[in-house]
């Protein structure tokens, strides 16, 4: 491993002037969860790391309003451990508390989850199937960015080298609503997506409102499905639609076959995978509760 | 455990005072207070870091090796590559003779492993090595080194290898069948064949015949602790070497063999180990550090990576399978047909002997013919892994057991009960069994509550299946003192691994009739003690523990003696008996071991005693297990929800520690059979070489899984221990393949079962190629 410059940034500005300074050269850190690894085996090699979780106001969790807004470092522990993020947003639990294991979580925030943009990251269908938008700080000003847009493929994002993802802010959900995230892999736990299923729907008596549905693993980026949203609202809460929204997600999916599996076998996961997360989305709407993981 | 069986009456019986019993381990409170000095914890004042040099490829030619760069990095002390490895040639063919290692390898091609000249055979391959100041030194200098490669096609695969347009790795590879030369050139090292009676006549006589064909991916055993070491050539030309290994005089004669040195120029201090399976039998970076540390003139000290220590150690091979079984319809197996195709990684020498032994082993079967291929691919050179073979040959049969007793509609014990090997039941390769206690642990089995209990759930199943291994026996040593205050100095060359220290110190003190607290046992250097093979082959239990019961004899003898000296009586008429020395009727004449060992330095000096064997008794290991599954129809998941395993142990020394090795063994058993595996990339490189992508089970993966041991004393050994290391692992794959097809259906022929292949398997069953 080469040499690296290592700073420790306490305002926002300060840590958007080094990056803005160092350009491309420069790498922002948060939990390390990701970075540390890569740097080891040298699939990423910056100059210089800017160590922004010690900054304050990245490590904000503000629940006003029904809504929150995460600070862009704030650790997976931190989530599921706030009272009011467990009431209002159980999917995100289901994400934080599946990240790696309780060592990493201690660490890995959900900022650097979106930041490292996996296709497999357990907590970006979340925050797409939540509606959810990243603020961000660059050298010109600050900016939002839904987080449907946010990554641009694998391991890349829509920041600039001088841009700080500074915050996650996520909607209040509406009455009557619901999410889950869950995601299939081939042990219980320390392990990679072979696909993952972030949903979140409002029901209308015995009927969708909306539908937002996003999956894991399943292509360069972590994919939106709209057409979910177009055929099911409106519609009634059957298991005949939870099973059409499923064969939209298969149909949907864009995957590899590599060694976390075949082409084929995801898009059947996407199937069932999208079956049952609806349908615990639509348990959790109707104040119900879902299994853990 | 509730049984009507006979007890067994020839040893197991006996009650004793230290044996059977649950003392604390030696080594427990270091290891758990995180005091324990493992091999990478070594220090050594002036040592600086080497670093290998690895070849990307799978296979290729090395055109160059441009080391000029690395060397004038400011902080390198030297650079070696394959050319220094001295070409030390013996014997009339050119080559020196097999080395002493577990898996015997041919010292030409252990050298071109340890570091390749002319060309590469697997990923990873070192082809050059750096020491430098710092070990991030050593990591960026190691890059400095420039190979041109000319790429060849490789081949990762048992059954593509042994094609005839596969590509060909060596060209001095010439197949022996049976035992000859044929002249044939290719990947095919040996063709061999075991055969007992008439296997054609077998199969006419079967009502039922099942065949099926298997498929094995390759395997790792995933200790915790990769390989690391630190070597010193020192300037007397001694070469010190301090590492974590299981055998430490294995790797000492292969190292000097290598370099080309007299073996008793290399001393090898083994340190704590973090577990081993089999896989740390071979030298890997000790003789390349040992060149590094000529050059540089300082002890240098490496560790290696996971993904180095995966890919480029010694894994478990890969391998094909094909069994025929043929069974009346009264349940009697008449007729067995098998053939094994391993994987031998980039040289010859795979252990498909041992799963050509091990394929029919546990049932009497008149009829029987098995053949055997070593074959070498573009992977690492395999090294053993816990019951090496086994575990591929009886995934194979287990099944094939399983399914005809299916056909039969017998309970899958009690066919198995009704065709078990006993005593004097002769073995496909023509030996016969001595006292074996398959029948108690069927029985035990049989008998036990988890089997009886009900099967409850949507796609719930159980699934039964056992398994043989052989065990080892081979040299042992140990050296007691007696000190003045009554406790007794051990030493030994076993590397403990599983809680040996604590078994072989209470052989002793059995034999000495003191508590085992009052042996010290320490695990020594190869200057130290008498040649040791190492902990392996479940052997440590068994043969360092005879070694231990010799030297403990040594002792009481002398101390009988020492008494009678003291005393002015014959020796004749003084006996020891738990501990304490009499004479005549005992009244006046009596002392305890600490009152005698008290007078020892006057009357004489310390008393030591010593025990070296090579003891031929080795008994031979069954395990049956039990395992309920859940598998989900929908991904092919399978979660296990019990196990229960049963194996004869002999006797158990240290019950705790057997039950440990039961559950270890399921453990990683059942790893195998559900995620384990290389996931070869199409230019041969091991795509999921970390623990994140080669899938271990996590605790959330496991049961508990409950132990029964099984006693039918072994009458090769005083005690009658069996080794209880290895067998334990065999079971799990077919056991867990037999609950599928009682869940799904299907019946799995690759290992492993994960969820994708499991679902690839039920779509093929129904005809539809993904499910849709
Ligand atoms: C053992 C282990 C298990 C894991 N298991 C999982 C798992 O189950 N699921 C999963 O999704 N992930 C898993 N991960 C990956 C990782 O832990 C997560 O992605 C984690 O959320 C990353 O957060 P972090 O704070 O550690 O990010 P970091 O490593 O600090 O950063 C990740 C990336 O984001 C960039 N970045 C971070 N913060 C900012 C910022 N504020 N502005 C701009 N860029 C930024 C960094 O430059 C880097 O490229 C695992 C990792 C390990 C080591």
């Amino acid at each position: 491993m080469k040499w690296i410059d290592y700073a420790r940034p306490q305002t926002v500005a300060e840590a958007v002037q080094l990056l803005t300074e160092r350009g491309d050269g420069a790498r922002a850190m948060a939990g390390g969860t990701d970075l540390i690894v890569q740097l080891r085996v040298g699939r990423r090699q910056p100059d210089h790391v800017v160590d922004v979780k010690h900054i304050p106001d990245l490590n904000e969790v503000n629940t006003s309003g029904g809504g929150v807004t995460l600070g862009a470092a704030v650790p997976c522990h931190i989530i599921y451990n706030n009272d009011a993020i467990k009431d209002a947003f159980p999917a995100l639990v289901d994400s934080a508390s599946i990240i790696g294991g309780t060592q990493i979580q201690g660490r890995a925030s959900i900022g650097g989850n979106l930041c490292n943009a996996a296709p497999s990251a357990d907590a970006i269908p979340t925050l797409i199937a939540l509606g959810a938008t990243a603020n961000v700080s660059g050298s010109t000003g600050e900016r939002s960015v839904a987080i449907e847009d946010f990554c641009t493929g694998p391991g890349q994002n829509v920041l600039g080298a001088d841009e700080l993802l500074t915050s996650i802010s996520i909607p209040a959900q509406g009455a009557n609503s619901g999410a889950r995230y869950q995601r299939f892999i081939p042990r219980n736990e320390m392990d990679i997506a072979v696909v993952g299923v972030g949903a979140s729907v409002t029901l209308n008596n015995g009927s969708f409102e909306s539908v937002r549905v996003s999956l894991a693993s399943v292509a360069p980026t972590p994919l939106f499905v709209t057409e979910i949203n177009d055929e099911l609202a409106g519609k009634d809460v059957t298991d005949e639609n939870i099973a059409k929204a499923g064969e939209i997600a298969k149909d949907a999916a864009k995957p590899i076959s590599d060694m976390r599996g075949t082409a084929d076998y995801r898009r059947h996961l996407c199937d069932v995978m999208t079956r049952r997360v609806l349908s615990d989305a639509i348990t959790r709407a109707r104040g119900g509760n879902v299994d853990a993981h | 455990m509730t049984t009507t069986r006979e007890p067994n009456k020839v040893l197991s019986q006996i009650e004793y005072d230290v044996i059977g019993t649950r003392p604390i381990r030696p080594d427990g409170a270091d290891k758990v207070t995180g005091r324990a000095k493992y091999s990478a914890d070594f220090t050594i004042s002036g040592a600086i870091y080497g670093k290998l040099v690895r070849s990307p490829h799978a296979h290729a030619r090395i055109i160059s090796i441009d080391t000029s760069k690395a060397e004038a990095h400011p902080s390198v002390k030297a650079v070696v590559t394959g050319e220094d490895l001295p070409k030390t040639v013996i014997g009339a063919d050119g080559d020196r003779p097999k080395t002493s290692g577990e898996i015997a390898a041919d010292l030409k091609y252990l050298r071109h492993q340890i570091m390749a000249t002319e060309k590469v055979v697997f990923g990873n391959q070192p082809v050059a090595a750096v020491a430098a100041a710092t070990a991030h030194d050593a990591e960026e200098a190691a890059k400095l080194v420039e190979v041109k490669y000319e790429i060849l096609p490789s081949v990762t695969e048992v059954r593509a290898a042994m094609e005839d347009d596969a590509p060909v790795l060596h060209d001095d590879i010439e197949m022996t069948e049976f035992g000859e030369k044929t002249g044939r050139k290719g990947n095919i090292a040996d063709h061999f064949q075991n055969k007992i009676g008439d296997p054609q006549k077998g199969f006419e006589q079967a009502d039922v015949i099942v065949e099926r064909e298997f498929n094995t991916a390759t395997v790792h055993q995933g200790y915790i602790e990769p390989h690391s070491c630190t070597v010193h050539w020192r300037d007397d030309d001694r070469i010190f070497i301090w590492n974590s290994c299981q055998g430490p005089f294995n790797i000492r004669d292969a190292t000097a063999e290598v370099l080309g040195v007299p073996l008793t120029n290399v001393k090898l201090t083994p340190q704590e180990i973090g577990g081993g399976f089999g896989g740390k039998f071979e030298p890997y970076g000790e003789p390349v550090l040992a060149l590094l540390s000529k050059k540089a003139g300082a002890p240098v000290k490496m560790w290696m990576t996971r993904t180095e220590d995966l890919e480029a150690t010694g894994p478990s091979p890969g391998s094909y399978v094909r069994v025929k079984m043929g069974a009346t319809k009264d349940g009697k197996i008449v007729a067995g047909e098998a053939e094994l195709a391993f994987e031998a990684g980039a040289y010859p020498g795979s252990v498909v002997e041992a799963g050509g032994e091990c394929v029919f082993a546990p049932y009497d079967i008149p009829n029987a013919v098995v053949d055997g291929y070593d074959v070498v691919v573009n992977k690492s050179k395999m090294a053993a892994y816990r019951a090496p073979g086994a575990t591929n040959a009886e995934f194979a049969s287990e099944t094939v057991v399983d399914e005809l007793a299916q056909k039969l509609d017998i309970d899958p014990i009690e066919f198995r009960l009704m065709n078990a090997a006993k005593e004097g039941t002769r073995k496909v390769d023509g030996t016969s069994f001595p006292r074996i206690g398959l029948v108690e642990v069927l029985e035990a089995l049989k008998d036990h509550d988890h089997w009886k209990s009900p099967i409850e759930g949507d796609n719930v199943a159980r699934g039964f299946a056992c398994a043989y291994w052989m065990n080892a026996g081979l040299q042992s040593a140990v050296n007691l003192a007696v000190n003045s205050d009554g406790r007794v100095s051990l030493t030994e060359g076993s590397p403990d691994i599983g809680g040996s220290r604590a078994s072989i110190s209470m052989q002793a003190a059995e034999i000495l009739g003191i508590p085992s607290e009052d042996i010290l046992p320490s695990v020594v250097d190869t200057d130290s003690i008498g040649f040791t093979f190492g902990t392996g082959g479940s052997r440590t239990t068994f043969a360092t523990g005879y070694a231990a019961i010799e030297a403990a004899k040594d002792v009481k003898q002398q101390m009988i003696e020492r008494a009678a000296l003291i005393w002015g009586v014959a020796p004749e008429s003084v006996q020891m008996d738990k501990g304490n020395i009499h004479a005549g009727n005992g009244a006046e004449l009596k002392m305890t071991f600490k009152e005698l060992a008290a007078e020892m330095n006057d009357t004489g000096g310390a008393i030591t005693g010593r025990g070296s064997v090579n003891p031929s008794g080795v008994g031979a290991a069954f395990a049956g297990l039990i395992v309920d599954i859940h598998a989900d129809p929908e991904t092919g998941k399978v979660q296990i929800l019990r196990a229960t395993i049963a194996q004869d142990a002999g006797k158990a020394i240290h019950p705790s520690y057997v039950e440990g090795q039961l559950q270890g063994g399921t453990a990683q058993g059942i790893g195998w059979g559900l995620n384990e595996e290389y996931f070869m990339s199409d230019e041969g490189r091991m795509a999921n070489s970390s623990f994140l992508d080669y899938r271990m089970p996590t605790a959330l993966d496991l049961p508990m899984i409950d132990t029964v041991i099984v006693e039918v004393a072994n009458p090769g050994h005083p005690f009658g221990v069996r080794g209880v290391g290895e067998v334990n692992i065999a079971p799990p794959p077919a056991a867990i393949a037999n609950a599928l097809s009682r869940s799904l259906g299907v019946r799995m022929e690759r290992l492993p079962m994960n969820p994708n292949t499991v679902m690839e398997t039920m779509w093929a069953n129904n005809g539809s190629s993904n499910g849709s």
